[in-house]
């Protein structure tokens, strides 16, 4: 059947759905479900975690197709099948997915306390919706996934959140919304020219340039909303700020991947025209939002927003990279998605430790933290660099190879994109800078305690990811390099039949 | 060996910065003591085995990463270049840490510290190795957080805080175009490996970018580089501010090896910058710009550890000038002497605050040479050897690079030799103004500070000697080996003059008042200081009242950060202000804010309508019908 020899991707998917469904038939005494709720989420989130290493080991790094691949019939007389499948630009998503549920679930161990059950239930459904996008082949059952990512983090936000939760939650939800009715007409469209929504046929299936135009704009709408893009980009903070410490987590590290991640899947290989044509647009919203985003992140004074910002300011160079063509470009722009995925959300989590103890995001509140909390300024400075993309740690490859590829393209551009790294070390810094060094001034920062067990064990697979990745990152870029080769081939060749054909 | 001169000291910082807090502080220095002077053995192994033995060899660890063609592996490249620095950086580096032992025994922080210096000795060891410039950037970089630590270290303190953030920021605007001409490098010769970039310069001269040479940009962009971590003019700011680390660190960071990372840059790239003569004349006018600017601020501070900050940042101009002209042996000569003696200059005065109390203004010093007297001796050694007094390391080096520009022969060239001239003139006199009013004089500190004066431990005192006899020794030693008969034989072409450079020639056949007059200017600097500080103490304040705007602003530091805070800095932070509160919330989240707002009145006014009252439905329906009827009569009638 496939390289594992069972439906492994279906697994992972619906795996934790049986999970909730398992914490939702719990009754019983409140304290005693609360408590069994956490260990079965745990536990479903950690199995799902081993089972998804399979894909680590058994993944041919050489193969540039789709791999593990799952059909069955579904609404076939509409040309819709249930597909799934991983190539190497969607693999790591996965791995990083069933990486970030059981960590937040344990974050949330001791901060969430009411409705327990139910939260547990809510993350256990996001991961369903998270691991079954990435692994969809089919363009419906992607959209259904997609979309049903919304449902859990709405949820999320507005029942767990913070002051303004109700505010933050519908403007996330109707902001992603809107731009995805507009993809849905798209699918709609190419389903009534192709016949099917499956994806694989959809890539060889050639659309002439000028609807192409078109449906890159309605795949624009949603996938910049998604990212978020500048100027797309106002409903990323609110949701962070109101957001739960492990929604953040989950919203910086997996779902702002899917708008980029959907660039890479649907509109570079199946609108390589209007790609080519829109790349100078892209450049200019990446740069601004790189320059913008992260001056706008030095004004700020809620730690959440600041992170938030600074996310805005990456998926710029995400965004940059992809729409470079280049191997090196996207590969870069995929690290990046990756490292940030790991670094922002260990950084939101870094967040989340004071958060728990003090009850408050103001920078202003804190000062000479790394005094009293050795251990955990040692991680925040760790990841504070690791943001800043300083070599050696996860952010750099990534940022690297973009500004590479960028220089490919124009001088201009990397210059653009290379200005983060100044503006990126100052807003980074000045963080650090107020939150932790300084002369404690609050006697009731003084009787802070260091990070317990709990928070070591979520932390330590993320500072040994961090590092990996910075040391030794070839053994992560080796999973993308057949498939953006690949993809990166007949990007050109598609082109370059345009430019024969136009003689 | 090769491979444990690099890796020692990361096992020390390990040890130190992991567990620390478990083995207890004297542990923890033990262990990154011993791993230095593990790393010191391999150091001074290599160094004879490479360079005097002239066998360079590249040790291959892992691949980086390999994208596309960009291929960069961690590697270790051992050429005579490389192991004059790793000799260098693991010797000088050893002596500090021990130094560190008496100079921090107050401080309740010890393994941190340890564990930072021995970090930043790693990432210094992994730059000069490099064998690509990628790993250059990561050594680079990680000195640079290593320097933004340690003069942090002291967190507590607002100062320290702001001046180790700004030591990143500012050496980040010059990462910038290093990262850029990297790029540019890795596009023009489709590599970044040293071997393959200085393998292909013959092919790839011709080559262009934006209709310049591109050889020319990418050395721009990599000498920018360079400004930022070698404080070279305008990207100087952080290196005065830097002093608010710990002394050691300034010794050890801001003078003997981080600072010089840009020279070595330009001497490891020389094949490139060979053929990039633009660029080159751009590295010697900033060179000596620098020479002369800084050594033109350090006559008029006050505090010790910042004069010292100005020379340093004056003779690092000595050493791009140097290269400037294409004498990069020269340069690194400098840059190796230049390391024992400021290295000296910087214990010396950490010595000197040790005993005073932690007391810096050298206006509240005076009179205490008879109480510590060997730190008084070294403070001399130090000065000589930096005002290039004969048969002192810095007499050679100096004098060498002097004839270098004397002897290129072309406007910048005489340029850089006449300011190296006149700096060569002010750091004399800076110098002896240093020693004189610390350390003669009528006692100018108050009466409680001078009863604690005393001489500094054996475990400081003892770096200070070693570090004295290089400061006499290692220029004759050396001199013929980087600069005289054998330097082919020993650069054994790890630093390339292309076939038009002839300098390493021309630098002998100068006139004969040339060499002299680096001597005689230094001479006439140290006379000019004992007259006016030890002869007629008055005339000081005098010409500082009667040129009172010219005092001030060289005091002032000839008002660059007051400059960049006005152009950059605030700007910024108004600009971000502006962006957030106007911009972001205002205008782009205003559109979705506003379409909500408006549904939400639409939807007000609808509900309006249906006041569930049956005149006004019936009002409507009687008013519609009228309407109707009469388009419909009107219509037909058409």
């Amino acid at each position: 059947m496939n390289a594992a020899g069972f439906p492994l991707l279906s697994l992972l998917t619906f795996l934790p759905l049986a999970g909730a469904i398992a914490i939702l038939t719990l009754r019983g005494d409140d304290k005693v479900t609360a408590e069994n709720a956490r260990w079965t989420a745990l536990w479903t989130s950690l199995i799902v975690f081993a089972l998804s290493l399979i894909l680590w080991f058994r993944f041919d790094k050489a193969d540039p197709g789709f791999q593990f691949v799952e059909r069955l019939d579904w609404l076939s007389e509409f040309g819709i099948t249930y597909h799934m499948g991983v190539d190497g630009i969607s693999v790591l998503f996965i791995l990083l997915s069933t990486l970030l549920t059981p960590i937040c679930i344990l974050a949330s161990w001791e901060s969430i306390t009411t409705r327990v059950r139910e939260y547990m239930v809510a993350f256990l459904v996001l991961e369903t919706m998270m691991v079954g996008m990435f692994a969809a082949l089919d363009f419906i059952v992607f959209y259904v996934f997609f979309e049903g990512v919304l449902i859990p983090m709405f949820l999320i936000i507005g029942v767990w959140g913070g002051k303004r939760r109700v505010y933050a939650s519908f403007k996330f939800f109707l902001y992603t919304l809107l731009g995805s009715v507009l993809m849905l007409l798209a699918i709609l469209l190419l389903w009534f020219r192709a016949g099917t929504t499956d994806i694989p046929e959809l890539m060889r299936h050639a659309i002439p340039a000028g609807l192409q135009t078109w449906i890159f704009l309605a795949f624009f709408a949603s996938f910049a909303v998604k990212v978020p893009m500048w100027p797309f980009h106002t409903w990323l903070p609110d949701a962070h700020v109101e957001a739960p410490t492990a929604g953040s987590v989950i919203l910086a590290g997996v779902l702002l991947k899917m708008g980029a991640y959907g660039f890479l899947r649907f509109s570079l290989p199946m609108l390589p025209h209007a790609s080519a044509d829109f790349a100078p647009f892209i450049y200019a919203l990446s740069i601004i939002a790189v320059v913008y985003t992260s001056l706008v992140a030095l004004a700020q004074e809620d730690m959440k927003k600041l992170i938030a910002y600074s996310s805005v300011a990456h998926m710029g160079i995400v965004t940059l990279g992809i729409f470079t063509f280049s191997v090196q470009g996207l590969s870069g722009a995929l690290y990046t998605m990756l490292s940030h995925g790991i670094v922002s959300g260990a950084l939101f989590l870094c967040v989340g430790v004071l958060y728990d103890r003090v009850h408050s995001r103001e920078i202003a509140r804190y000062g000479g933290v790394a005094k009293i909390m050795p251990a955990y300024a040692l991680v925040f400075m760790l990841f504070t660099m690791a943001s800043v993309a300083l070599p050696g740690l996860a952010g750099f490859p990534g940022e690297l190879l973009v500004i590479v590829a960028a220089w490919k393209v124009n001088g201009w551009v990397a210059f653009g994109a290379a200005m983060g790294m100044i503006l990126g070390a100052a807003y980074a810094l000045f963080l650090y800078k107020r939150v932790a060094f300084g002369r404690i001034t609050r006697d009731d920062l003084r009787g802070l305690l260091d990070m317990s067990p709990r928070e070591h064990a979520v932390f330590a697979p993320l500072v040994i990811l961090a590092v990996w990745m910075g040391v030794y990152p070839q053994s992560f870029l080796s999973f993308f390099e057949a498939s953006v080769t690949a993809l990166v081939v007949r990007h050109e060749a598609a082109l370059g039949a345009a430019r024969l054909a136009g003689m | 060996m090769l491979v444990g001169a690099v890796f020692f000291p990361l096992l020390g910082a390990s040890i130190a910065g992991l567990f620390g807090r478990w083995i207890g502080d004297r542990a923890a220095q033990a262990a990154t003591i011993l791993c230095m002077v593990l790393a010191a053995i391999c150091g001074l192994a290599a160094f004879w085995q490479v360079a005097m033995g002239h066998a360079p060899t590249t040790i291959e660890i892992v691949t980086f990463l390999d994208v596309g063609g960009f291929e960069v592996s961690w590697a270790l490249r051992y050429d005579a270049l490389s192991a004059v620095m790793v000799g260098m950086v693991t010797l000088i580096s050893t002596l500090i840490h021990i130094y560190s032992v008496g100079y921090m025994s107050h401080d309740p922080d010890r393994p941190r510290f340890f564990a930072y210096l021995s970090l930043f000795t790693f990432m210094m060891l992994m730059l000069v190795t490099a064998d690509n410039l990628v790993q250059l950037f990561f050594g680079w970089e990680g000195v640079g957080l290593a320097s933004y630590l340690l003069i942090g270290f002291w967190y507590e303190k607002e100062s320290a805080c702001a001046a180790a953030m700004k030591a990143f920021i500012v050496n980040r605007v010059g990462d910038l175009f290093f990262m850029l001409g990297l790029a540019l490098t890795f596009w023009t010769f489709g590599s970044v490996e040293f071997s393959a970039i200085f393998g292909a310069i013959e092919q790839h001269k011709d080559a262009t970018f934006a209709g310049l040479p591109a050889y020319e940009v990418i050395c721009v962009l990599l000498f920018l580089g360079a400004c930022g971590k070698s404080a070279q003019l305008g990207l100087h700011t952080w290196l005065p501010d830097a002093m608010e680390g710990p002394t050691p660190v300034s010794a050890l960071i801001h003078a003997a090896t981080m600072v010089t990372a840009g020279v070595f840059l330009v001497a490891r790239m020389s094949p490139v910058f060979e053929w990039a003569p633009t660029a080159l004349a751009l590295v010697t006018v900033v060179g000596a710009s620098t020479a002369l600017f800084a050594a033109t601020i350090g006559c008029v501070q006050n505090d010790i550890k910042r004069i010292i900050a100005y020379s340093t940042c004056s003779q690092l101009g000595y050493m791009f000038f140097a290269a400037g002209v294409g004498a990069y042996q020269g340069a690194i000569f400098h840059l190796f002497t230049h390391a024992f003696f400021k290295a000296l200059l910087f214990l010396g005065a950490g010595s000197v605050i040790h005993a005073m109390s932690d007391e810096q203004d050298i206006r509240r010093m005076g009179g205490i040479w008879r109480k510590i007297p060997m730190t008084y001796a070294v403070m001399w050694i130090g000065s000589l050897a930096l005002a290039g007094v004969p048969f002192f390391a810095g007499y050679y080096s100096k004098d060498f690079v002097l004839e270098a520009a004397f002897a290129a022969h072309s406007a910048v060239g005489f340029y850089a030799f006449a300011a190296g001239l006149l700096a060569a003139f002010l750091t004399a006199f800076y110098s002896w103004r240093l020693i004189i009013l610390t350390f003669h004089g009528v006692p100018r500190a108050d009466h409680h500070t001078m009863e604690h004066v005393h001489e500094s431990p054996m475990s400081m005192l003892a770096p200070l000697m070693v570090l004295a006899v290089g400061a006499i020794t290692v220029g004759a030693v050396f001199k013929d080996e980087f600069i005289g008969h054998h330097w082919e034989q020993f650069w054994n072409g790890a630093i390339v003059n292309a076939p038009h450079n002839h300098i390493m020639h021309a630098v002998h056949e100068v006139p004969s008042w040339v060499p002299l007059a680096p001597t005689v200017v230094g001479l006439a600097g140290i006379a000019l200081a004992y007259i006016l500080y030890m002869l007629a103490p008055s005339i000081p304040g005098k010409l500082a009242s009667s040129f009172g705007g010219l005092y001030r602003f060289l005091l002032n530091k000839w008002y660059f950060d007051e400059l960049y805070d006005a152009i950059f800095v605030r700007p910024a932070r108004a600009l971000a202000r502006v962006l957030w509160q106007k911009v972001d919330a205002g205008m782009i989240d205003g559109v979705p804010n506003g379409a909500a707002g408006l549904a939400a009145d639409v939807a007000q006014g609808a509900v309006r309508i249906q006041t569930g009252r049956v005149a006004n439905y019936a009002f409507v329906m009687i008013a519609g019908l009228a309407i109707f009827v009469t388009v419909l009569v009107f219509g037909a009638a058409r």
